[in-house]
């Protein structure tokens, strides 16, 4: 494009001479030279200035990132070793607890079977006793009425005889011996036998 | 401005389309030893840019701010997107600073194409990026030769494996290539692009302007000039772009093979 506009351009412009129709390919000294000065401080600045302070941002920000993470994860960590007492604590917990609860069931039915043994003791006691007492008030009174059928029967039997029956030996025989057959049934009276 | 005096020299009697001459403006001198505009732009350039990096990076914030943001947004692209991927983690940290100096002050002085007030790429005149490309080109000779010894280095040139009547034919071509072709081509991909880029927008500009003035129907096509030079400034932002990218990237490709452990 440019090599078919050269011919066309007829020297005027800022200037005339060589350099405002030279072949827009030879490089102009001062232009040239001031290409390598300008890129030569600029160089300067870049490479001690500015690459370095890039490069710090760089690392610090890396820094910053890594240094995040880490403290990120140790955080997870400490969550965890919390979150597994805690779990632990609760298992612990929740074991004493069952072994309480055996331990009360257990115990109550201890006491359960140890009162109830002492009841059955103590009604086993009581009938005993009573039983006992029973007992001891029948043979009263089968002494006591023994004597007392003797000595009514002696009474009555000496009202009806007329004699004399308390002669002390015949008394005994006879008393005896009506009681005797009185326990082998071979007399019935109603309301002695009843009670007999 | 002085395309649109030269776009109205012709006044009524005919049209002379920009040239060659557009980008000769001495400032002070003449001739061989003036100081031209784009050696104030470049001076310009360089000092804007070391303003700007200096100040975005002064405070180093781990959460950046939006200056420092573009600084390392930036940076990232050079450091990382092109020296890290292309030069390799072993080696590419100590031409970091090179490339993302040439990448910046590549960039800001295209820019400068379509800036207002500076208006003129100063990577169009050929003295700028040819000395660029020469800097590159002593670079990626002088590591070369570091890495691999004088000798060493121009044997690593042809790749290894060859049959033996193919080395010296291989040998002339890739040292046609690493002398001549690498660094001519890196200047002049950059100078070309920016030259043309701003003489096309020169002509768009100027000839609209010159047929706005002319009156009648030429008006109209005079608008729809000016409407493909605002196409066209875009376009060429985005040209300006790719050009100091791509420049970068060679630079960095080049460096690359003469670290490389074999070619």
């Amino acid at each position: 494009m440019h090599v078919l506009i050269i011919p066309a351009s007829g020297g005027e412009g800022e200037g005339t001479g060589f350099w405002a129709t030279a072949a827009p390919i030879i490089p102009h000294p001062i232009e040239f030279f001031f290409s390598l000065v300008t890129f030569a401080i600029l160089y300067w600045i870049v490479k001690t200035k500015v690459v370095p302070r890039l490069e710090q941002i760089y690392a610090e920000r890396a820094a910053a990132i890594e240094g995040g993470i880490a403290k990120a994860e140790k955080a997870q960590a400490e969550a965890k070793a919390a979150l597994d007492h805690y779990n632990a604590q609760l298992a612990d917990a929740r074991g004493e607890a069952n072994k309480i609860r055996e331990d009360a069931r257990a115990q109550g039915a201890q006491i359960v079977a140890d009162m109830r043994a002492q009841a059955q003791s103590e009604a086993a006691r009581i009938v005993d006793s009573a039983q006992k007492q029973i007992e001891a008030e029948r043979q009263q009174a089968v002494v006591s009425l023994r004597g007392e059928v003797g000595r009514l029967s002696t009474d009555l039997a000496s009202r009806i005889v007329g004699e004399s029956l308390h002669d002390e030996t015949r008394q005994k025989g006879i008393v005896e011996r009506f009681l005797a057959d009185l326990e082998a049934g071979e007399i019935t009276p109603v309301t002695i036998g009843k009670d007999a | 401005m002085s395309i649109l005096a030269l776009g109205m020299e012709g006044g009524g009697e005919g049209y002379t389309p920009p040239g060659v001459g557009i980008f000769w403006e001495p400032l002070i001198g003449h001739d061989a030893t003036a100081i031209t505009r784009p050696v104030f732009l470049a001076v310009l350039s360089v000092i804007l840019i070391a303003w700007f990096l200096l100040a975005t990076t002064k405070k180093r914030a781990i959460v950046p701010s939006k200056g420092q943001m573009a600084t390392e947004g930036v940076y990232g692209l050079v450091r990382n997107g092109i020296a890290k991927d292309l030069i390799g983690s072993h080696e590419f940290m100590r031409f970091v600073p090179l490339l993302f100096t040439m990448f910046m002050l590549i960039l800001v002085n295209n820019l400068f194409g379509v800036l207002p007030f500076t208006n003129y790429p100063t990577m169009s005149r050929i003295g700028f990026p040819l000395a660029l490309a020469l800097i590159i080109w002593i670079i990626f000779h002088v590591v070369g030769m570091q890495k691999h010894g004088f000798f060493g280095y121009w044997k690593s040139l042809v790749p290894a494996g060859l049959p033996k009547g193919m080395i010296p034919a291989i040998f002339i071509l890739e040292l046609i290539t690493d002398l001549f072709t690498r660094p001519v081509t890196l200047g002049l991909r950059l100078f070309g692009n920016m030259f043309a880029g701003h003489i096309l927008m020169a002509l768009f500009i100027a000839g609209g302007w010159y047929m706005l003035q002319s009156g009648g129907v030429l008006i109209v096509a005079g608008g729809v000039t000016w409407i493909f030079a605002f196409v066209m400034t875009l376009f060429e932002m985005l040209v300006e772009f790719l050009q100091a990218y791509v420049f970068t990237l060679l630079a960095a490709l080049y460096i690359a093979g003469a670290v490389a452990d074999s070619h």
